[in-house]
């Protein structure tokens, strides 16, 4: 789960990780008072996506007069902003950061993550501070620095020292960010994150150490634990269907294509798109239903297949394993019963008793269904249809 | 013979009152797994498909000399039955659960540092040597005996690539779903390892995914180090950066762990990547009749 880099600052402020002054607004009147709370020469007025590259794609302004300030949020919001994370459909502006402006002396860059080669929490620390760091790692690896922390005892403060030493700050700057390094990996580790990241930090030309940026992602299977970081949802920051789906049960992921897949099993349903498009088709979706294949289960997931008229056919690939295909033919004649759907639903099915399954299709006469015998025949089936639909 | 299990193999099934678990403790049983206890905090003493369940697993082990354990607990307390097995000493531990935090999990794998026990999973189907014995949710009745070794970070595709195998009259050895978390207690390495010294196994096939670079580092080693020829697949073609699919793993971030990066460090290798995952079987086989063994991986 994400969250808006504002909320983020007000976590890392209550864990005492220094971040400039600042408050959320939804329109230019709160903008307005907010920057004159604020009283300050220069304010950021900074929209509020769920996605990186705001600052290149004119997300984050610099105002020098509260005038300014409601100029650039009369701008910012409901503007469609197209970053290089957002795809170029881009993401609605529906809130601001109101922020105090700060001299920067020098951006570093900083963040902690789980290294599955390490199976550890690490802390990656970068003089190369605002610039990608996937692409530091790449052109200048030697400017990566990075600490790794046992689970049982947590970061050390002398790998905090180790690591503000080595990103070359002065002495007197050592302890303030090493604290703030510890602050952040506590954040880290009691709100379960999955992703830390502060790009920039910034080093004032008053000597602080501050976030200016703050971007957190959450371990899903760990907001259980966490009611109030998922209170923080922003539900316009996810995709419709995707969102319903979720809600529904099912493992959706909104791929925008044509051809609609509904699958047993992630990998199978990773596999699936794959073959889609292998044949020339565009998927619509990765679609996981699971693999107890009820008839309602099916409904549902047809039904958020086909809403918004995008599909215009639907390969189902199932593999029966435990689950007979049979139980699932019914799932499915039972469930386009239901629906009335008109647009072409290529089945597949296969494995445990997928003589009586296909049986049971073929019996069930549905003129828009139609069996294959294989996934290959599927894909390309289903991709000839939409096609010339 | 086939690795990591065997007919001697005495299972434990943690959590084994709940209804997943029974479901799958009968169809363990029913393939000839020698499920020995059961353990579910509080129900020591009864006995479930004549099984009996006991309140810890120190106390399972003592009393009927088991030797590995299955879990199928809820993700909440998951973690902490995989400590608990690992605690008692079991030489292998199967977690079938998904959905365990990630920072329960690093817990985990740092508890497992200097210990025997050898940890499959969490979010995996399980593990099978074929007609020896089945621990986890790995379907009985697709599978032939034979000599190809399968690793897979996916249940499903794992049962298509027996599937697709046993229907060409390529038998497998052992069935290895190492599961799609991002921390895991055993990865594609270790598995090769186990592959490359078994001598039932003459050839492997690894079914890998996006996300993180698990089956680069493989790559690697089997280019340095294997002596079977292996074939492979990867999912996640299509999958759009920064989106998770469906497994915890299954993500590319960073710039990181996309299906291309994968299949070129495979090829870079001399390993076959098969083209979709209905060519899984096909690959396996061309692959098979260049190292000139198919003849004696074919039975029938």
């Amino acid at each position: 789960m994400n969250i808006h880099e504002y909320q983020g600052k007000e976590i890392f402020r209550s864990y005492g990780v220094n971040v400039p002054e600042g408050k959320p607004v939804f329109s230019p009147e709160e903008a307005v008072k907010a920057a004159k709370d604020l009283a300050q020469d220069v304010i950021v007025v900074k929209a509020q996506i769920h996605a990186g590259g705001r600052g290149k794609a004119g997300g984050v302004k610099i105002a020098k007069s509260v005038d300014e300030v409601e100029i650039y949020a009369k701008e910012l919001l409901g503007k469609v902003l197209v970053t290089k994370q957002t795809g170029p459909a881009g993401k609605k502006v529906n809130r601001l950061l109101i922020e105090s402006g700060c001299n920067i002396d020098k951006e570093l860059y900083l963040s902690l993550t789980v290294d599955r080669a390490t199976a550890q929490i690490v802390m990656i620390g970068s003089e190369a501070g605002g610039m990608e760091i996937e692409e530091v790692a790449e052109s200048a690896p030697e400017k990566i620095i990075k600490e790794y922390i046992d689970p049982f005892i947590g970061l050390t403060a002398f790998q905090a020292r180790r690591m503000a030493f080595k990103l070359n700050m002065e002495a007197g700057l050592i302890n303030k960010a090493a604290a703030l390094m510890m602050n952040l990996y506590k954040v880290f580790v009691e709100k379960d994150c999955s992703l830390v990241e502060i790009n920039p930090l910034v080093i004032t030309k008053d000597k602080d150490v501050m976030a200016l940026d703050a971007k957190l992602n959450f371990d899903d299977s760990a907001l259980y634990r966490h009611a109030d970081i998922t209170a923080l949802r922003d539900e316009t920051e996810e995709d419709p269907k995707e969102r319903e789906a979720a809600l529904l049960g099912l493992n959706y992921v909104n791929l925008g294509g044509n051809v609609a897949c509904m699958v047993n099993g992630a990998g199978l349903a990773m596999a699936t798109v794959d073959i889609i498009k292998h044949y020339g088709g565009e998927p619509a979706n990765f679609l996981d239903v699971g693999g107890q294949g009820s008839a309602e289960d099916d409904a549902k997931a047809f039904k958020i297949m086909t809403a918004d008229g995008q599909a215009k056919g639907i390969f189902v690939n199932i593999f029966g394993g435990i689950n007979k295909c049979d139980i699932i033919a019914e799932g499915i004649v039972e469930a386009n019963k239901m629906l009335g759907l008109k647009i072409p639903i290529v089945v597949r099915l296969d494995g445990t008793n997928f003589k009586e399954g296909r049986e049971i299709l073929q019996k069930a006469n549905i003129p828009n269904l139609i069996m294959v015998e294989s996934m290959t025949e599927g894909a390309k089936k289903v991709v000839e249809l939409v096609k010339n639909a | 013979m086939g690795i990591f299990i065997d007919k001697n193999t005495k299972v434990i099934v943690q959590g084994i009152t709940g209804k997943q678990a029974l479901f799958h403790t009968k169809n363990m049983l029913n393939y000839g797994t020698n499920i020995v206890a059961g353990v579910t905090p509080g129900k020591g003493g009864q006995t479930v498909e004549g099984v009996p369940v006991f309140n810890t697993v120190e106390e399972a082990k003592a009393k009927t000399n088991a030797n590995a354990s299955v879990i199928f607990v809820p993700a909440k307390f998951a973690a902490d039955s995989i400590l608990e097995a690992v605690n008692s000493e079991l030489d292998v531990v199967v977690c079938i659960t998904e959905h365990i935090p990630v920072q329960d999990m690093v817990k985990v794998r740092h508890y497992l540092k200097g210990k025997k026990t050898r940890v499959i999973g969490p979010n995996c189907p399980g593990l099978m040597t074929t007609d020896e014995c089945n621990i986890g949710i790995i379907p009985g009745t697709i599978h032939k005996k034979g000599h190809i070794g399968i690793i897979s970070r996916s249940g499903t595709l794992t049962y298509e690539a027996m599937y697709q195998m046993s229907n060409a009259g390529i038998g497998q050895s052992s069935i290895i779903g190492i599961g799609g978390d991002p921390i895991k207690g055993t990865d594609f390495l270790d598995v090769l390892e186990a592959f490359n010294a078994d001598d039932e196994t003459k050839a492997v096939l690894m079914i890998g995914e996006i996300g993180g670079n698990a089956e680069e580092d493989a790559a690697a080693w089997i280019k340095a180090n294997m002596k079977k020829p292996v074939a492979a697949f990867i999912s996640g073609r299509q999958a759009p950066p920064g989106k998770r699919m469906g497994h915890a793993g299954a993500i590319i971030s960073g710039g990181k762990g996309s299906a291309a990066d994968k299949i070129k460090a495979l090829n870079a290798a001399g390993i076959e990547v098969a083209d979709t995952v209905a060519h899984m079987g096909e690959t396996m086989i061309d692959t098979l009749k260049r190292a000139g063994i198919y003849d004696e991986c074919h039975n029938g």
